[in-house]
């Protein structure tokens, strides 16, 4: 009787598309779509700040008005500030306070916060949406009973359940433990982090061709084994994409609630706290737009990394 | 095996480390300061927006050490956009709330059981601002024109200033307000809610295009609701009624509150910058000259005070409730039904909160308080 390496041993291979089926590239390959991506994206970003001056420039100061609709806005220096002058209110200070820090520098430190939150948001997203993944592949009867309520969650109007969470989170205490109020900004990041993996998980896990899982079943191995050599190699192509939209979603949903109940340190409560100044600091407003631009691009950009040592399982990675 | 227990061993790591900044995170504001004589008691109070000169006379009172002499250990939280205090107060979530009486209104018909124990502001801060070439100078020349407001409760003066004129709803076009002024400034509306502590100055901190010079007071009309007779009882703080009723050391931590809240406040009055300065210092992060503008502003609105700071005034507090019994908003509702229980709103604690201020030798009217001029600078830095 074989032992149970000698069973599985050349499953390995076969089943899972291990390195040696994979397509060797050489390096340049590689790298230069890379290059090419960077440099489109800057020629994009390039791009953007040119069609703003242009349309600010020869758009007319009332914007253009179809039928009583706005449908492109005005093009005065309080509604389209140069992009200038919004760089260089970057390098100001924050007020004319003594104390006051650069405005970068406050803008980057209310990134770095709000970064934080959506992470453990994320964090906490993802465990929680691959743990229902698992059990939704595990029991057919648990798909049929969760993934209706999955759907629906998402239709819950987030500013309505930030203060409600705030507040029920404000009602709990365990000994040394109280619940923060930051604690409820990351609950809420969650919420929205959580669904792009439950979907994409569910839909990777069960991404195996029908005749792999049998062979596997031929061989007496079991849902643990298959799982973890079958279905989550083979789900990485799925998981990825939707880690990417959970990155997204948390920090969406950390601003969105920073600004709901007007938590101190991140950037929701800086473009609060900045707006009144739209008037009489035009440039002020936008940095913290730059922010959460920023805070976004770096959570993106750490499930990129994410990618990098996945990238063995990454086969036809569909996006969703 | 030995992996597990390794993963293990990080686990608990991050753990500890995680209860440690915890920990460390609510002892420091909760560690009251060692000269203190005795035991403090912990007291929380909600604000109705973040940290800034509107609430100057709190923070003055916990940096002063008003509070502290009183034996009180006072956790200021602030508030934010979908924040609602007296929701927040009533759930018991915190002990003292600050909001405006119209809002609260509205929510003990809904049933909240909390109780007005000193209203604070006594004067509304609302108006509504336009340029003098509207011609808009009272609430009847509202007729015809983009009208802006917040919204959410805040449109009540105006509501019923109009209705006093004789101004229906269908008469002006309504128009949402943002926490901006830039719809007022490109013309979008020609009448824009302003309270004078806060989006009166933003326009005044804006450099008017056609003369290259900050918006001057003399270019603006402003409709001002306390002239008009609709002004409404604003910023006041609120108990809850229950245990105001069972709890007698809550009683006795109410006049406490008051009674320091009330020397923030005229410390607030009397030393302007520096208010300012404690609530910069407290986290708020409005222009230096907007923050001085605002805490000048809102010691307007307290000082100088008829019968004390604090005390309600029955006859604008019979207005209050009388307008919002009788207001009809856009879809024809008014705030409240019937009359509000007598439970909300009490003297008791504030009138012995001015007693003892009054026998401590402390001014409680500021009969002779004069406010400060206040040089606003562009976008109030």
């Amino acid at each position: 009787m074989p032992t149970q390496t000698e069973r599985t041993a050349p499953l390995n291979r076969g089943a899972l598309g291990v390195p040696e089926l994979r397509v060797p590239h050489r390096r340049s390959t590689v790298v230069r779509p890379r290059l090419r991506a960077g440099v489109f994206g800057l020629a994009g970003l390039a791009l953007l700040g040119l069609v703003w001056e242009l349309y600010k420039t020869v758009g007319p100061a009332d914007g253009v008005v179809l039928g009583g609709v706005t449908v492109l806005p005005r093009t005065t220096d309080l509604a389209m500030p140069h992009l200038a002058v919004m760089f260089e209110r970057l390098f100001e200070p924050v007020t004319g306070a003594a104390s006051a820090l650069p405005l970068w520098q406050a803008v980057l430190a209310g990134s770095l916060f709000t970064l934080g939150i959506a992470a453990v948001g994320w964090l906490v997203g993802v465990t929680v949406g691959l743990a229902l993944a698992l059990l939704m592949q595990r029991l057919r009867l648990a798909e049929s009973a969760i993934l209706p309520w999955i759907i629906l969650s998402q239709t819950v109007p987030l500013i309505a359940i930030a203060p409600l969470v705030r507040r029920w989170g404000a009602q709990l205490q365990f000994g040394e433990f109280t619940w923060e109020s930051w604690m409820s900004v990351a609950l809420i990041a969650s919420y929205l982090a959580f669904f792009p993996v439950s979907i994409g998980a569910l839909r990777g896990l069960g991404s195996p061709d029908a005749n792999h899982v049998d062979l596997m079943r031929c061989y007496a191995v079991g849902w643990w084994k298959i799982l973890w050599r079958l279905r989550l190699p083979a789900s990485v192509g799925y998981l990825l994409p939707a880690l990417r939209l959970a990155a997204v979603s948390a920090v969406v949903g950390s601003v969105v609630a920073e600004v709901s109940i007007g938590l101190r340190g991140g950037i929701g409560r800086l473009i609060v706290e900045y707006a009144g100044a739209a008037g009489g600091d035009p440039g002020k407003p936008w940095a913290p737009i730059f922010g959460s631009i920023l805070v976004g691009l770096v959570a993106a950009g750490f499930v990129g990394l994410i990618g990098l040592f996945l990238r063995r399982f990454r086969r036809g990675e569909v996006s969703t | 095996m030995k992996h597990r227990i390794n993963w293990l061993g990080t686990v608990g790591a991050i753990t500890a480390v995680g209860a440690l900044v915890l920990s460390g995170c609510s002892t420091a504001s909760d560690t009251p300061s060692p000269d203190a004589a005795g035991e403090l008691t912990p007291i929380t109070l909600q604000l109705q927006w973040v940290a800034q000169a509107q609430f100057a006379g709190y923070y003055a009172a916990v940096d002063q050490g008003f509070y502290e002499d009183e034996g009180l250990d006072v956790t200021i939280v602030e508030g934010g956009p979908d924040i609602v205090p007296q929701d927040v107060l009533a759930a018991g979530d915190v002990d003292y709330a600050i909001s405006w009486v119209p809002k609260v209104l509205g929510s003990i018909e809904q049933g909240a059981n909390i109780t007005n124990v000193a209203q604070i502001f006594e004067r509304s801060a609302t108006t509504q601002i336009s340029f003098k070439d509207q011609g808009i100078e009272t609430a009847a020349d509202l007729a015809g024109k983009n009208v802006g407001s917040w919204g959410f409760g805040n449109e009540w003066e105006l509501f019923a200033g109009m209705q006093q004129a004789d101004v229906a709803l269908d008469d002006i076009s309504l128009i949402q307000q943002a926490f901006d002024m830039n719809a007022f400034l490109s013309g979008d509306i020609d009448a824009a809610q302003a309270m004078t502590y806060n989006e009166y100055a933003q326009v005044l901190e804006t450099v008017n295009p056609d003369t290259n010079e900050l918006y001057q007071p003399d270019e603006l009309n402003v409709i001002d609701w306390n002239d008009e007779g609709t002004a409404m009882l604003q910023d006041a703080i609120w108990a809850n009624a229950d245990q105001l009723e069972s709890d007698a050391d809550y009683a006795a931590n109410t006049v406490k509150f008051i009674k320091a809240s009330i020397k923030g406040w005229i410390y607030a009055g009397t030393n302007p910058e520096e208010a300012a300065a404690i609530v910069t210092a407290a986290g708020s992060s409005l222009g230096q000259s907007h923050q001085l503008w605002m805490t000048n502003e809102v010691s307007k609105l307290i000082f100088p005070s008829e019968n004390g700071v604090g005390l309600i005034d029955d006859a604008a507090w019979a207005n209050t409730v009388d307008i919002a019994l009788n207001t009809k908003n856009e879809t024809g509702a008014t705030i409240i039904t019937t009359e509000p229980p007598a439970t909300a709103y009490s003297n008791e604690y504030v009138q012995q909160a001015l007693d003892e201020l009054t026998a401590d030798g402390v001014d409680v009217k500021g009969a002779d308080w004069t406010p400060t001029e206040v040089t606003l600078n562009e976008g109030g830095n």
